[in-house]
């Protein structure tokens, strides 16, 4: 039923789970296409992920630099345009580097890199990554973060919370000091979703605590098919 | 040939954990009478031919959406040197 459903998958130098990616696409029923962070187009698909990683070593700021590779050009134009992109971990910092998403990651406010399995509830299924979620429902999948943080001012935290934009929330523990224990947000559209962990570590039952993540990409999916 | 020297801050409101780790260190070294500590960025840029306004808007530009993110972040052109 999703066939011919192609998800970009874009890798940046120091990309790292760009790979685990377009796996959890390929498992949730979908084409993985990979997309080159020089490329100049984006060869067509359906929807885009920004993975995890160190892109450009976090130098300057984590996705500071990734923000303004080629490929970002026509990603932020189709963004705008409604095209479902989901940034994960270092993509979550991309997008709000590149302003699609409010506010900005920061380091974890207990200074250690963080590697865990993380409660989160979902907040918001409203979203194109998050619709085959029940409201409220509690996943865990890996989270794994040095500069995970989120930080926005509070006029900006009590419109997300306001317009139903808060995707995702720590539950049990906050491990990186965000603000209002968010792990995920929203445009207003709903078509751009940043996360800080990663569902696409949580897809299959031998490598993941659970399968908790792979309904962030069925959501996509399925998706277009009623679109 | 000019240089041009940039300053970026986390905003005040915005918590510096790793200036508070410094903070701590600093302490413990003996050095009570330091409150606090803030961890910035300087750059340095070497520019061929002089600084006009039209480069220093260029420059202002650069700073506001590469060297510093403006949600977090406050810059500086501190220096402007020929």
């Amino acid at each position: 039923m999703t066939q011919g459903m192609r998800i970009g998958v874009v890798t940046f130098p120091g990309s790292l789970d760009d790979r685990d990616a377009a796996r959890a696409v390929r498992i949730a029923g979908g084409e993985a296409v990979a997309l080159w962070h020089g490329d100049a187009d984006l060869h067509g698909v359906d929807a885009v992920i920004l993975p995890g990683g160190f892109s450009y070593g976090d130098y300057l700021r984590c996705g500071a630099i990734a923000r303004f590779a080629p490929v970002m050009e026509p990603l932020i134009d189709a963004a705008n345009g409604g095209l479902p992109v989901l940034g994960i971990c270092n993509g979550f910092q991309v997008l709000c580097e590149s302003h699609l998403l409010p506010g900005a990651l920061v380091r974890n406010d207990h200074l250690h890199f963080i590697c865990r399995d993380q409660q989160i509830r979902i907040e918001s299924t409203t979203t194109a990554w998050t619709s085959s979620y029940a409201a409220g429902q509690e996943i865990v999948i890996p989270l794994k973060n040095g500069e995970g943080g989120y930080v926005a001012d509070s006029a900006t935290l009590d419109q997300l919370e306001g317009d139903g934009r808060v995707v995702a929330r720590y539950v049990g523990i906050n491990p990186n000091g965000s603000r209002r224990d968010i792990a995920g947000i929203s445009n207003a559209r709903g078509n751009v979703v940043g996360l800080m962990p990663h569902p696409e570590h949580a897809v299959e039952s031998l490598t993941g605590p659970t399968t908790d993540g792979l309904a962030f990409f069925t959501s996509v999916l399925a998706g277009m098919v009623n679109a | 040939m000019a240089r041009v020297v940039i300053d970026v801050m986390l905003k005040p409101e915005i918590l510096d954990p790793q200036g508070k780790a410094v903070e701590g260190a600093l302490s413990r070294l003996g050095l009570a009478a330091v409150t606090s500590v803030r961890q910035g960025k300087t750059f340095t840029l070497e520019l061929a031919g002089d600084v006009d306004d039209t480069t220093l808007a260029q420059l202002h530009t650069l700073a506001a959406t590469l060297l510093s993110n403006p949600v977090i972040e406050d810059y500086v052109i501190r220096e402007v040197t020929a």
